[in-house]
């Protein structure tokens, strides 16, 4: 049953000391700040934080960062231009990372939401990426054993939802968001509109409500 | 073939090739409407000499077939963007997908083509171009070990030389590795190699510098491609 929260503060209730909580967004593209201001508002620490980067400037993951909150981040890409939070923390020996191929991030959770019990994937192998991992030849290549990364959390930023939690997006904001939705407990996505049920067109949902258990609007 | 009998592929009344000169040498040889993902940086610049006419269809990690151009003035949208993370354009018959089928396209062998940079390139095809190895630095994978796996042909376009004079392209790679005899094509500065054609690294053209005057620079064994 989704819930359709009245503030971001009620949206990221209860979210635990020391949970794994994914965080969509490529970049900034599909971050969702207003969830992620709210997350530091409300105090949760000791956070391990799945995305695809590292925190970019000085806002949404970033400030999460900043505020000492997260102790892992998991990811494809944590060194960019403007990852400086990030850089400081790992360099100062203040933050644990573990990089996944992007592939293989996307995979994991996928992997998670599906009730799939890990993937082997070619991608990595011969890589310090798949050291310590086991491999295995299927039909003559040779693969990686990837185990699955199911969550506490997902916050999520998506177009527009129903009251019942489906959810469709815009353009290239999609990214992780769909397969994060699938592979945590409580899945809360910021919407930047909300509609009527029966508004959007069951052949164009991205995401069925089944995935989603809080939803917030919050400014477009 | 003796070199003496392939002058026109050997261009030594003429310098290196600039990087723009490289971008469009690579993309001549990319087929007609293929699937091609190209890479950060230099690799991006191919885009520039594949018009829509092309019939080339560019997919972009971060979940898109169909990526046009830059965005510049009203047409950026922050919700539209490239593996860069700049803006661009979608063209007609664009589609978007979310990241597990975009990298699915890659890992299942549906992407014709990448076009990635290098830190170094091996004779057998290994490819390193995401740690330099140094412990200072902080690693970042990205997709590039998933599209060096998963596309059907892997192009590398590179300068050959090191600012020191060094070869990038190697007998073993001393970077930590990408992915494994997965690069099919070389494009540098100052030739073309194919790595596909057996115990020799096989050459297609040279600018500025003779196939025997790169044979000396080089410590993989060459020939040329297709003699």
């Amino acid at each position: 049953m989704t819930q359709l929260c009245a503030s971001v503060d009620d949206a990221v209730a209860g979210i635990a000391d020391g949970s794994t909580v994914l965080v969509g967004g490529f970049g900034i593209t599909g971050m969702p700040f207003a969830l992620i201001d709210a997350l530091i508002r409300q105090g949760a620490q000791d956070l391990t934080v799945v995305s695809n980067n590292a925190g970019n400037g000085d806002t949404g993951l970033a400030a999460l960062l900043a505020a000492g909150r997260v102790r892992k981040v998991v990811c494809s890409f944590p060194r960019q231009t403007d990852s400086w939070v990030f850089d400081e923390l790992y360099r100062s020996g203040r933050i644990e990372l573990e990089v996944a191929p992007q592939g293989s991030l996307a995979e994991r959770m996928r992997a998670a939401g599906a009730g799939i019990g890990g993937l082997y994937t070619p991608t990595g192998v011969g890589t310090l990426l798949a050291e310590g991992k086991e491999t295995r030849e299927i039909g003559g290549r040779e693969y990686v054993l990837e185990l699955p990364i199911a969550a506490d959390v997902a916050l999520i930023a998506a177009h527009a939802a129903d009251p019942l939690g489906n959810l469709v997006y815009r353009k290239t904001a999609r990214n992780f968001a769909p397969v994060m939705a699938t592979a945590a407990t409580t899945t809360i996505v910021q919407v930047a509109h909300v509609v009527e049920v029966g508004d959007l067109d069951p052949e164009a949902v991205v995401t069925p409500g089944i995935y989603v258990d809080r939803i917030v609007q919050v400014a477009a | 073939m003796s070199v003496t009998s392939v002058p026109a592929l050997q261009h030594t009344d003429r310098g290196p090739l600039s990087r723009d000169e490289m971008a469009q040498a690579l993309a001549r040889d990319i087929p007609r409407g293929a699937y091609v993902n190209l890479g950060i940086g230099q690799p991006t610049t191919v885009a520039d000499h594949l018009p829509p006419e092309s019939g080339v269809i560019f997919h972009t990690e971060n979940g898109m077939l169909g990526m046009g151009p830059a965005a510049t003035g009203d047409a950026i949208d922050p919700d539209l963007i490239n593996a860069g993370k700049l803006p661009v354009t979608e063209l007609p018959g664009a589609s978007y997908f979310h990241h597990a089928d975009s990298f699915a396209m890659m890992r299942g062998g549906h992407l014709d083509l990448c076009v990635l940079g290098a830190y170094q390139v091996s004779a057998a095809g290994d490819l390193a171009n995401w740690h330099t190895g140094d412990p200072e630095a902080i690693p970042a994978v990205g997709g590039a070990m998933d599209l060096a796996v998963g596309a059907k042909q892997v192009f590398v376009l590179m300068s050959l030389f090191t600012k020191s004079g060094e070869s990038k392209l190697v007998e073993a790679c001393t970077y930590p590795i990408t992915a494994l005899h997965c690069v099919d094509r070389v494009y540098t500065d100052v030739a073309t190699f194919d790595l596909t054609t057996g115990e020799a690294v096989g050459v297609r053209e040279t600018w500025g510098i003779s196939f025997d005057e790169l044979s000396a620079r080089l410590d993989v064994p060459l020939t040329w491609a297709g003699s």
